[in-house]
């Protein structure tokens, strides 16, 4: 059961990138590109999934006395902006628009068999690994 | 526009069923770890991962899209994949843990780090402009 909600929920969201446009790398570039010919559509795709995350958290969540399907919610507890938080945003901020993908995009884009989905998916793998290697949490 | 409104209103209300009926961040880096680097009760992120992939592979096959040109060379995808992989992880986080479920919950660390994420690809797409990369 679980597994399958999660199965499906998985799917909802990868469609929902491929309709954002999120897969096609150019379009992220597009977005980012402000000195260019610059695709604001981004915004919305940020805008709506926004809209739908605040009504839940906000209003939806804090009323329910357990998720449906588990024990009960893992929610992040740091409170803290540090510098790892900045510097891991910066350094994927480069990443995201020098490769024009970022994590979900480039996982669903192997639906497409694209070779360069792979290298990108590859190349974020060992990324965690150097992550886990160059700044470990101490 | 419209596509792209509804593509983002799924994204929402999948991070929002997730939550609701496992009690999990949709956060893709996470799960991506989490699924390859699999720990205790944590199969529901294969499964997540599992559907991120055939949810596109279904409209590619039912012929309502066709896949993207990817115009970017190997260079840009491979040092591009490795600072997002470092990134993400450092940072906890990436365009959808921080950015839809993070902003949503008003997570001050999660409005931090998408002001980071954004302005500095913004900043690299100039700088590559001004290289003459682009």
């Amino acid at each position: 059961m679980n597994g399958a909600v999660s199965l499906l929920l998985g799917g909802l969201f990868g469609i929902g990138l491929v309709l954002a446009g999120m897969t096609d790398p150019a379009y992220i570039r597009g977005f980012l590109d402000v000195s260019g010919e610059w695709r604001p559509e981004l915004a919305f795709v940020m805008a709506s999934a926004l809209v739908i995350s605040i009504v839940f958290f906000q209003l939806i969540q804090p009323k329910m006395a357990r998720p449906l399907l588990a024990e009960g919610f893992s929610l992040p507890t740091a409170s803290q902006v540090d510098g790892r938080l900045i510097g891991g945003a910066f350094l994927f901020g480069m990443g995201w628009a020098v490769s024009g993908y970022c994590p979900g995009p480039g996982i669903a884009s192997l639906a497409y068999l694209e070779p360069k989905a792979f290298g990108f998916v590859g190349a974020m793998l060992v990324g965690f690994k150097l992550a886990d290697w160059l700044a470990p949490v101490r | 526009m419209l596509q792209v409104v509804l593509g983002g209103a799924l994204i929402g209300l999948a991070s929002a069923l997730l939550m609701a009926t496992h009690g999990r961040i949709a956060g893709i880096s996470s799960i991506v770890q989490r699924a390859l680097f699999l720990r205790g009760e944590e199969s529901w992120t294969v499964w997540f991962v599992l559907g991120l992939m055939l949810g596109p592979a279904a409209m590619l096959l039912s012929g309502w899209v066709t896949p993207p040109n990817i115009d970017i060379d190997w260079g840009s995808i491979i040092v591009g994949g490795l600072l997002v992989g470092m990134g993400t992880k450092i940072g906890s986080g990436c365009t959808s843990g921080h950015g839809v479920c993070g902003m949503g919950r008003f997570s001050a660390r999660s409005v931090v780090a998408v002001v980071v994420f954004m302005s500095v690809g913004v900043m690299t797409v100039l700088l590559m402009r001004l290289g003459g990369v682009l």
